[in-house]
């Protein structure tokens, strides 16, 4: 039978697979946003899946939120990574400091 | 093994191998596409959860926008990916351990940890599907009245970023010749054509 925790599970996996990925992937920033994109589903996952074993429709909503969050998120990010690689010919996020001040 | 175990093993093997293959792939591209694969598979565990609305929703949203907003970028930018995986190996022992670490610290609460029994028996006040209401219905019933200002601020957020994006990546070029509308339309008969009388045999300076 499936339960509750092996949706956890799966999620946590997820979660840890999207952290690694930006561990990992320093130097690439598109593959970090996914990262993030992963991060933000495996949490998803996570409160679908309190949602249907409570029989309480909040976790959904909230699910739907973090969902409008990511796509916002992913067109900013993308936004200026588009902006950064039109200045700097490169996307390489080491030299991102010339951003500051 | 019931048909649902199944599918719920299919679903959660390839989201997760898929979600690998996104951090592990030599080529952004390969990574958006596994990208796109482990949202469908994670659709898939929706719907095997019976949230069936937010699972069509990741696939319009997620599939349809997001993942190909993605691609867009990664195709569009003309980058040396082989030289951005140069550190590849070096970060990968320190974040394989701290993702190890992580994995196994997350994997110990959600296996030691246990919810009330109570809590399951008694809702907690919104109760998802009932027995004749769809799950889109009773998302619906709480999303539009408990949480319409939350809902009014998730459209105010995704406002705010569809002008912030277009702010940050729109461009003045000096030097291109750009459709004036406005000047167009203020043009008269007046402003635009003139008529020169012309004396036979001497022609017009120009």
């Amino acid at each position: 039978m499936i339960g509750l925790s092996h949706y956890l599970t799966v999620a946590a996996i997820l979660f840890t697979l999207g952290v690694l990925g930006i561990f990992i992937n320093r130097k690439n920033i598109i593959v970090i946003l996914m990262s993030v994109e992963l991060i933000l589903l495996a949490v998803n996952i996570n409160l679908v899946a309190f949602s249907t074993h409570l029989n309480d429709i909040t976790g959904q909503v909230f699910a739907l939120f973090v969902l409008t969050v990511a796509a916002a998120e992913a067109a900013i990010g993308l936004a200026i990574l588009v902006v950064f690689f039109r200045n700097r010919g490169s996307i390489a996020v080491e030299d991102v400091s010339m951003m500051k001040g | 093994m019931t048909a649902a175990a199944a599918f719920f093993y299919l679903f959660a093997g390839v989201a997760i191998a898929s979600g690998f293959m996104v951090i592990a792939s030599r080529n952004p591209v390969t990574s958006v596409l596994f990208l796109i694969l482990a949202f469908v598979n994670a659709a898939g565990l929706f719907v095997l959860m019976g949230a069936e609305f937010l699972a069509m929703i990741l696939i319009v949203v997620y599939v349809g926008a997001v993942a190909v907003l993605f691609l867009f970028v990664v195709m569009m930018l003309d980058v040396d990916f082989a030289e951005l995986r140069n550190g590849f190996q070096r970060y990968l022992p320190v974040g394989g351990l701290i993702g190890v670490v992580f994995l196994i610290e997350i994997l110990l609460v959600v296996g030691s940890w246990t919810i009330d029994p109570g809590l399951v028996q008694a809702p907690l006040g919104n109760v998802a599907a009932g027995e004749n209401m769809t799950n889109t219905a009773a998302l619906g019933r709480v999303l539009y009245t408990e949480y319409v200002y939350f809902f009014q601020l998730a459209g105010l957020i995704l406002l705010v970023a569809m002008i912030g994006a277009i702010v940050l990546t729109l461009r003045d070029r000096p030097g291109v010749k750009r459709q004036n509308i406005a000047v167009q339309n203020a043009r008269t008969q007046a402003t635009a054509v003139e008529t020169i009388k012309v004396p036979s045999r001497q022609g017009v300076e120009v």
